[in-house]
């Protein structure tokens, strides 16, 4: 599993940090980054990224398709 | 090749001796396009991938700050999923650096000739100028009418105008302003060279980038080389204020401040240090007189030389107290996008303007260390990241005036008013067109 997160849409909620906090590193604020590298995600990881995803309120984490990063085109595929 | 600069405020588009000059031109008018075709401009391009190879083995990197090998990025796009679209970046959002506006004003037709070469070389006939200055705008339009009367200019070119913002250059802004967006910074992946204007593959690449196509296409690789360093092949234009005079220079890469200070008539007895990289890379002490001007050099540094703005400070100027003012210039310019950049840029200014008032703890200055290094990287842009390589470069390069601050012994920052405005080129004289 491949995710991307959108620090422009993160509002600080850190569900994502309290299920998998190993993967979503949260600021003093409350702001989600990935930690580095965790856009791959491991086979034993991915259900918890799942369930952040599903559950961040703003949708700020997607999962990207295998082999290449065109989810977002442009403008339109991102808000 | 010019001669040394006059005595006039601002010495605008002057050329180090002893090079020739690939950028700067003579005389305070834009350069029309019978000029440009008698230095060799325009030239058809026969070999596509002739040139993007030439562009690789140039050397050339990409001059709006971040240094990425322009070959590699032109390859990119040529590469790509889709017909590439090809954008000459002039919204130059930095406000100690005027070359940008410069460079579109005077020498349009060496920015267009290589937005053509880009275009050509990428494989597509699409292409688009992004500029805020209305000057500039007023310059590449009056270019664009005449190049386009010759049927082999063979490219479309638009012009996008936006309102100028620190943020509104950077290469996700400038896609998403034209999808029809706000000019704001999008979070990566997708970079604008998989999926960028219309979902295709786009180059977005400096004006003076581009201007430095055409020297290729004419010099071939070796004879680009011949000025410069091996890392870093050609010239540039810094933008210098110093004394609180701006002037912008086209300087060999390798050339040492110390000797572009002799050269202008400056001592550098009365330089403190310099803020490097327009506000990209803070403050560095004067040992980066005798270091030479390179991308490689000044990253070995801490430092950087980004768009190649350069602000010397003088023995009247606190290096707290510029740091401060740079860093409120964040707190306030951000995209108000991510919540780390937001809060921490507003957090480490708190910190900063603190300490340039001279009541600032241990404490604060702890946390101040703690954001300039665990806050790096979290943005979806490079705005967070200049804000912590302000913050890291004054603990690393001043620690003397940090210590005097939190003892309240700065003589300088002990008499001073409110927080000034940090150093910007406030106005550029307008090309006579």
């Amino acid at each position: 599993m491949r995710i991307k997160l959108d620090r422009t849409l993160c509002d600080g909620f850190g569900m994502c940090g309290v299920y998998d906090p190993e993967t979503f590193s949260i600021d003093e604020w409350g702001y989600a980054s990935l930690a580095a590298g965790a856009g791959e995600v491991p086979a034993d990881r991915e259900a918890d990224v799942r369930r952040a995803l599903l559950d961040c309120p703003v949708h700020a984490i997607t999962e990207l398709s295998r082999g290449h990063a065109r989810e977002n085109r442009g403008t339109e595929g991102n808000r | 090749m010019s001669g040394p600069p006059g005595t006039a405020s601002h010495d605008l588009g002057v050329a180090y001796p002893g090079i020739s000059p690939r950028l700067v031109i003579d005389g305070a008018r834009a350069e029309d396009i019978g000029a440009y075709r008698s230095r060799g401009g325009y030239r058809p391009l026969r070999d596509a991938e002739a040139f993007v190879c030439e562009v690789e083995e140039s050397g050339l990197r990409g001059r709006g700050g971040a240094a990425f090998p322009a070959g590699r990025k032109l390859r990119a796009v040529r590469a790509g999923d889709g017909v590439p679209v090809v954008v000459a970046n002039g919204e130059e959002g930095e406000p100690a650096s005027v070359k940008d506006r410069w460079l579109m004003r005077h020498r349009p037709h060496l920015v267009l000739d290589g937005l053509r070469l880009a275009a050509q070389a990428a494989g597509t006939g699409d292409a688009h100028v992004f500029v805020s200055d209305p000057g500039s705008e007023r310059s590449i339009r009056s270019a664009l009418e005449a190049a386009r009367k010759d049927p082999s200019f063979g490219v479309e070119v638009s012009i996008a105008r936006v309102a100028p913002a620190y943020v509104a250059g950077e290469e996700t802004a400038v896609v998403q302003a034209l999808n029809g967006g706000p000019a704001l910074p999008m979070d990566k992946p997708p970079r604008p060279f998989e999926s960028g204007v219309g979902g295709r593959p786009t180059l977005v690449a400096n004006v003076e980038t581009l201007a430095n196509l055409p020297w290729v296409r004419r010099l071939g690789a070796a004879g680009y080389r011949e000025v410069g360093t091996e890392k870093a092949p050609g010239t540039f234009l810094m933008t210098l204020t110093i004394r609180g005079r701006a002037g912008l220079y086209e300087i060999p890469f390798g050339t040492a401040l110390r000797d572009v200070l002799a050269w202008l008539g400056e001592d550098a007895g009365a330089v403190r240090g310099f803020l490097m990289g327009g506000y990209f890379a803070g403050v560095v002490g004067e040992h980066a007189l005798d270091v030479p001007l390179e991308y490689d050099t000044f990253a070995d540094l801490g430092s950087g030389l980004g768009c190649g703005a350069v602000v010397a400070l003088g023995r009247d100027d606190c290096s707290v107290a510029t740091t401060a003012a740079v860093m409120a210039y964040f707190a306030r310019e951000n995209a108000g996008q991510c919540g780390s950049c937001f809060n921490g840029t507003a957090a480490m200014s708190a910190v900063l303007q603190a300490l340039r008032d001279q009541r600032a703890g241990a404490p604060d200055l702890e946390r101040l260390r703690g954001w300039s290094t665990g806050l790096r990287g979290r943005g979806a842009c490079g705005t967070l990241d200049g804000a912590t390589n302000v913050a890291a470069a004054l603990l690393r390069e001043f620690p003397e005036a940090v210590a005097a601050h939190l003892d309240g012994r700065c003589g300088i920052c002990a008499g001073a008013g409110p927080a000034a405005a940090p150093p910007a080129v406030a106005a550029m004289p307008a090309a006579g067109s």
